[in-house]
């Protein structure tokens, strides 16, 4: 069902935890489904320099948190900005479709931080929109 | 590392006696039942005989044990074939919110075709009310169907004064008790269904294989149209190996059914015990007593049902969940959710179900792995965070 690379992320999540006094923090998904993901962004000069996560949900869930905090570290926020549920799920070497949804709620959690940071620090990132905090299945999952 | 299966009411493992009943229908005794020689009259005795040994698990006559090819189909005979014998008199039909997708999609299908349809509510632990059945009954009901034992909670239904019910009311009254029978002492004489559904694969017996049973004198349309099989109820060449080991699982259940039900009950029991007593935050849902006595449902706090099966897998336990991401939809189990659970106590439940090769050393071993794997995925959830700080 899973992908090595969701069983890897899913058994040995990086980046567990929370960042005290972090820049910018996102909580998207909804019980309704079952997912709820925290993402915690600590920005030094514009550049990710730490990123933790908590998830509540399944393996899937888990593994893209795990899988997202992973790629933004290190990145511009330009950048990080950039990261698709796409690109999430391809460095997990592809999910089952009914988890795609957990790919589409790594990436909003992610643009939740920032847009967080954003307007915490009077900041603007380009091509950054207020996120979705509530995505559930209505939602259709982003190509 | 060994295997842990506690996930008997998805499926059984075939017993050894059942496999060596069947083995010689699955090589020279290959005759069709319906032949006029020797080995079909040899296929034809051997499937008479598992009637037999079908009937007399559940106290019925062999005349009135049709075999299917398993509970699905059981269970959709039964209100296709009810609700199309008695299009004269109606086009209502009362069910349980909490059944098995087997009668609930054969329902809602029928709906879809112009039926009506009541679906009960049940309360906290799962139980339908016997009052709610009989307002529910009107002029133009022609079935009541409702499961004797539920297949996730293992809450066991009043089905006894439901069957009461719907003969004095003149309704016919079907039960699924695929996940019952073999469990728990059944006698249809005394319990009054017109129709009961079993499966083989549940009772350590094959899959692809069950039953129908159907009341003398009950009028049922069939769902296979072809030859003459099944006193011409329902076409098909039989699936002589299944019946055959179908028939042997019955048998042995019935010779064991007190014995192992207490060893079950016990290691339930058990389990129940352990795991409520170690791990905080957790529930046990359905009924504390009217229960399977290898069924035990737990809903754990904070933490998602398919990340704790995901975690047991890997220690080479096998159990199912509740949770959303196994149903293959994004909702949590209707059982659950009908039980008034709510959407995070769903999605966190896993179904630990025990049978005649689980032991007392496994449920402990069980009960370790659950509470270092719940402690592990809690540290992980934001829903934890609140309680962690108080």
């Amino acid at each position: 069902m899973y992908s090595e690379k969701v069983m890897d992320h899913f058994t040995n999540p990086r980046n567990v935890g929370e960042i005290s006094g972090a820049d910018g923090i996102g909580t998207v998904g909804n019980m309704k489904c079952g997912d709820i993901m925290k993402i915690y962004l600590k920005i030094d000069d514009g550049v990710v320099s730490d990123a933790k996560f908590k998830t509540f949900g399944c393996g899937a869930a888990v593994a893209t948190s795990s899988m997202a905090t992973e790629m933004v570290k290190g990145m511009p926020v330009d950048d990080a900005v950039k990261i698709t549920n796409k690109a999430v799920m391809e460095a997990l070497d592809g999910l089952p479709p009914i988890k795609v949804h957990c790919s589409c709620l790594a990436e909003e959690a992610v643009r939740a931080a920032l847009w967080d940071y954003s307007q915490r620090s009077h900041v603007t990132i380009d091509g950054l929109r207020e996120p979705v905090n509530d995505i559930d299945e209505h939602q259709p999952p982003e190509e | 590392m060994s295997e842990i299966y506690f996930d008997n009411a998805a499926t059984t493992r075939v017993r050894p006696e059942v496999a060596e009943a069947m083995r010689p229908y699955l090589d020279e005794m290959y005759g069709n039942p319906s032949s006029i020689h020797k080995r079909g009259r040899e296929a034809k005795s051997a499937v008479e005989t598992a009637r037999e040994q079908v009937a007399a698990l559940i106290g019925a006559d062999p005349k009135e044990i049709y075999f299917t090819s398993g509970g699905t189909e059981a269970d959709n005979w039964a209100i296709f074939g009810a609700v199309r014998a008695n299009a004269g008199k109606g086009r209502h039909i009362i069910t349980s919110a909490i059944e098995h997708h087997a009668v609930l999609n054969t329902v809602e299908y029928l709906v879809s075709e112009g039926l009506s349809a009541t679906y009960l509510p049940v309360d906290k632990y799962g139980l339908v009310n016997c009052q709610a059945v009989e307002e529910a009954i009107r002029p133009d009901t022609v079935l009541i169907s409702i499961m004797f034992a539920n297949n996730e909670v293992g809450v066991i239904e009043p089905t006894e004064e439901i069957g009461r019910l719907a003969r004095s009311r003149g309704v016919l009254f079907h039960t699924d008790a695929v996940q019952a029978v073999g469990a728990l002492p059944i006698n249809v004489r005394e319990l009054g269904p017109d129709m009961l559904s079993i499966s083989g694969h549940k009772i350590y017996g094959p899959k692809g294989i069950g039953a129908l049973y159907i009341r003398k004198g009950t009028r049922v349309k069939p769902l296979l149209f072809g030859g003459v099989h099944e006193m011409k109820r329902r076409a098909g060449t039989e699936n002589v190996p299944g019946i055959v080991g179908f028939g042997r699982a019955c048998e042995l259940a019935r010779e064991e059914l007190a014995e192992s039900a207490e060893k079950t009950r016990r290691l339930r029991d058990l389990l129940i015990k352990e795991v409520l007593g170690r791990i905080p935050y957790a529930v046990l849902n359905g009924h504390p007593e009217k229960r399977l006595p290898g069924n035990v449902n737990i809903s754990f706090g904070f933490v998602e049902g398919e990340s704790i099966l995901l975690s047991l897998d890997l220690k080479g336990i096998a159990a199912s969940s509740g949770s959303a991401c196994t149903s293959g939809s994004l909702d949590p189990s209707h059982v659950l959710l009908a039980m008034g659970l709510s959407h995070e106590t769903a999605h966190g439940s896993v179904r630990m179900t025990l049978g005649k090769y689980n032991t007392e050393d496994q449920v402990r071993t069980v009960v370790d792995e659950l509470e270092r794997i719940i402690a592990r995925l809690r540290k992980m959830s934001p829903l934890y965070e609140s309680v962690e700080k108080k």
